[in-house]
């Protein structure tokens, strides 16, 4: 646990900096010329903003992410998704790349089913539209999905999507990552297992240094054992 | 409320998993979760234990008052036992009057103690016919995680075990420990597809399509029974099931008691 | 208050039933993280009260009726379970405590940035497990701390104390004979950071002067005794959150949401974007791979 110093944890009210040259970014609020952290997090200075990483709460959906959805509920014209966020989320027969009569909604997407799928528009009382209609988004029928804290997500990326590549290319799978926090795993039961498996070291072991280096030993004992 | 729709790529996958002898948390079918028992959690309390089953966490305390016998027991103590499913311990408990799930369990809990007369009533007499102790056996629920009946009925043992009927306190001489004279186990088990899982977890509880709760006491012998959700199960199902309850709530007993 | 008894709660070297000075404070641990199930949560164990808090939400608020449009709710529920009192308690909600749930939750919604989180409620429940007096200072020290590991943001910690008046003297965080024997009770709730009072309550005789010095006594305890445990217990939590996040700045809780004064907001969220489509690129990239799947 080296190099804390500059990594300091803050609670909300935790005071950031009174320097009238920086700015309150992500997470932080001003207040009578001084700036502080309104979450709990990690004190972070970017250019001339002081931010705090959020360590915990909930996945907010903004207009462009790509998420892991859930059907919870089915409307004739629609279909209610949870995102893993506060709010259920709509998705509107004009949204999917199939034409759906009024009533026919189920035939198409059923209750349980999983979606990978692209948030359109998040309006200011937080009202989302999410859309089906773009190469890539589908219905989830096989492999496996995990969820981790949404805010460990850049970990299972990493640096230019280092770690993700090297998680297919060791487990030899399929994988998306969606920004609320859920993974869709594909590919052979055992080879998924391992991927869940190096996943859940990730997540665990977010906060230690050298987590690329780790994972890689730990895929590559993996291989050994079983060739 | 939040949904607690299951995925299906959740439920293939515990299925595909089952098909191959595996549980969704690596258990055994036949294994319980790891056990922590802390005794005498609410000093205050006449009694009291705090349980973990893996991640279900309840919490049961004893209070102990004086009031009249039934009619029919004029020379009883009187126990009631009350469960609460308080929304802290998961996103789908609401607050308000007990549910019918909460009902369920107050009374499983309740069948398994008094059934295997655990708690020597008798002895809680005071003046046949005028007063006797009122046992409050409550149970609250801290983090839902499945198998409630297992680990509310283990709490309720562990917190009777530890119990002091404060007869000081109400001027009927000296202090005592409470009775308990039997150890009623409770096994409970679901059935996914054709496999039978002991000690079932949230997630197994939402894929299960039958659910069965046996109690064996230290003897060997059964003292309670309850079956729940729609699907059933076969009568060589249910002499598996027993044979497997027996054994284990032996290894719950002499780990635990 | 104002029970009679012969019971001598401060004796005459000013030293109180439990033996603690007129100005000290019942020993309190406080512990984050508690619970798997609920958003964030943790334990207050403050004297003899034994208080659990656990936090779910945002989340959508329902019945519908309840929901604002512009903001959430704080929907606290204050509980006693039936066997954290002398005499049992009958289980669910009685009229004092859907008061103090009510002052509970008020003082929680004004340091909580509701805003940010139109229509839904932030669920907030605390358990009183073993009561001693001074509960709902305990439980609101609780709440806060729940809020915070539930990573909700907020304009400051919120910290309970008490301070009264039992054998004639002032003095902090009753216990349970000088709650039940003594004068008056003062039960409040701080925001440390601004010294802003969010719960006040008082009941009982106390002179103004007297009210001041309980005021005093109590604020100044919560400030500095109280406050840091709160902080220490998030800190430890978190402890070992610290390496090696640097790129783990993200579309995150607040990353979108206008928390900052305006003329920082556009160029903050740039920064997020930047980062934030840096990701998208990969996981987009990733799906290419998959999207051979092909159903439907």
């Amino acid at each position: 646990m080296s190099d804390s110093n500059s990594r300091e944890i803050v609670v909300p009210g935790d005071l950031l900096s009174d320097s009238p040259e920086l700015k309150a970014g992500t997470g932080a609020f001003r207040e009578k010329g001084r700036i502080y952290a309104a979450q709990i997090g990690i004190k972070s200075i970017r250019g001339n903003y002081v931010n705090v990483v959020p360590l915990a709460g909930k996945y907010i959906p903004k207009a462009g992410d790509m998420v892991i959805g859930v059907i919870i509920d089915i409307g004739p014209s629609n279909w209610l998704t949870d995102i893993n966020c506060p709010y259920p989320a709509p998705l509107h027969v004009n949204d999917v790349p199939w034409r759906v009569d009024f009533g026919d909604t189920a035939r198409y997407l059923n209750i349980g089913n999983s979606i990978l799928v692209k948030v359109l528009k998040v309006d200011e009382t937080k009202r989302i539209q999410l859309t089906l209609k773009e190469q890539g988004l589908r219905k989830l029928t096989s492999g496996r999905i995990i969820e981790i804290p949404h805010s460990k997500v850049p970990r299972v990326i990493g640096k230019g999507g280092s770690m993700i590549s090297m998680l297919k290319n060791y487990t030899n799978t399929r994988m998306f990552v969606g920004q609320n926090g859920r993974i869709w795993i594909d590919g052979e039961p055992e080879n998924i297992r391992l991927a869940v498996e190096a996943i859940t070291m990730i997540d665990r072991e977010a906060h230690l240094l050298g987590l690329t280096e780790k994972v890689k030993e730990f895929l590559e004992s993996k291989k050994k054992i079983e060739s | 409320m939040s949904n607690d729709v299951l995925s299906d790529i959740k439920r293939m996958h515990i299925m595909t998993l089952l098909e191959s002898g595996k549980r969704i948390d690596g258990r055994g079918f036949e294994e319980r979760r790891k056990i922590e028992l802390m005794p005498n959690f609410v000093p205050r309390a006449e009694g009291s234990a705090r349980l973990k089953l893996g991640d279900t966490d309840v919490l049961a305390g004893i209070k102990m008052d004086i009031g009249t016998p039934f009619p029919d027991t004029p020379d009883s103590g009187v126990m009631t036992t009350n469960a609460e499913l308080i929304p802290m311990a998961s996103p789908f408990f609401e607050s308000g009057p007990p549910r019918p799930e909460a009902i369920e369990l107050s009374r499983v809990v309740d069948r398994g103690i008094r059934e295997s007369q655990t708690v020597d009533m008798g002895k809680l007499c005071i003046t046949p016919g005028e007063e006797v102790w009122i046992m409050f056996i409550d149970i609250h629920t801290l983090d839902y995680d499945g198998n409630l009946f297992d680990a509310a009925s283990l709490a309720a043992l562990a917190a009777l075990k530890g119990t002091t009927v404060p007869a000081a306190k109400f001027g009927k001489g000296e202090d005592y420990a409470l009775p308990v004279e039997h150890l009623p186990i409770a096994s409970t088990f679901v059935k996914i597809g054709d496999k039978i899982l002991l000690d079932p977890n949230y997630e197994e509880q939402q894929v299960a399509n039958a659910r069965l709760t046996i109690t064996f006491d230290e003897n060997g012998d059964l003292r309670a029974m309850q079956k729940g959700i729609g699907g059933g199960f076969t009568s060589e199902e249910v002499k598996y099931m027993m044979e497997v309850a027996k054994r284990t709530s032996r290894e719950v007993m002499d780990e635990l008691f | 208050m104002g029970g009679h008894s012969d019971i001598v709660l401060i004796d005459k070297n000013g030293i109180r039933l439990d033996g603690r000075k007129a100005d000290e404070l019942r020993p309190i641990k406080i512990e984050a993280g508690v619970l798997k199930r609920a958003d964030g949560s943790a334990y207050v164990v403050w004297g003899n009260n034994m208080v659990l808090a656990a936090v779910y939400g945002p989340r959508e608020a329902h019945p519908r009726h309840v929901q604002n449009s512009n903001r959430a709710i704080v929907q606290a529920k204050y509980n006693m379970a039936a066997f954290s009192v002398g005499d049992r308690k009958r289980p669910g909600p009685d009229r004092r405590s859907v008061e103090i749930s009510k002052i509970i939750s008020e003082a929680l919604e004004a340091v909580t940035m509701t805003e940010l989180f139109p229509r839904a409620t932030i669920d907030v429940y605390m358990e009183v497990l073993q009561a001693n007096a001074g509960t709902r200072c305990a439980a609101i020290t609780a709440a806060s701390v729940a809020m915070a590991d539930a990573g909700i943001p907020m304009r400051g910690l919120v910290t309970g104390c008490a301070a009264g008046k039992a054998g004639d003297k002032v003095i902090l965080d009753l216990g349970q004979e000088e709650d039940n024997f003594g004068q008056a009770d003062v039960p409040l709730a701080i925001v440390p950071r601004t010294g802003e009072v969010v719960l006040l309550q008082m009941d009982g005789h106390l002179t103004q002067e007297e009210f001041d010095e309980a005021f005093r006594l109590a604020t100044e305890a919560a400030v500095n005794v109280v406050y840091p445990l709160q902080v220490e217990a998030l800190k430890r939590k978190y402890a070992g959150s610290t390496e090696d996040i640097e790129e783990g700045i993200t579309n995150g809780g607040l990353a979108n949401s206008v928390i900052n004064e305006t003329p920082s907001e556009v160029n903050a969220d740039e920064i997020v974007e930047e980062l934030a489509s840096r990701e998208e690129k990969v996981a987009l990239e990733d799906m290419d791979d998959g999207k051979q799947g092909g159903e439907q």
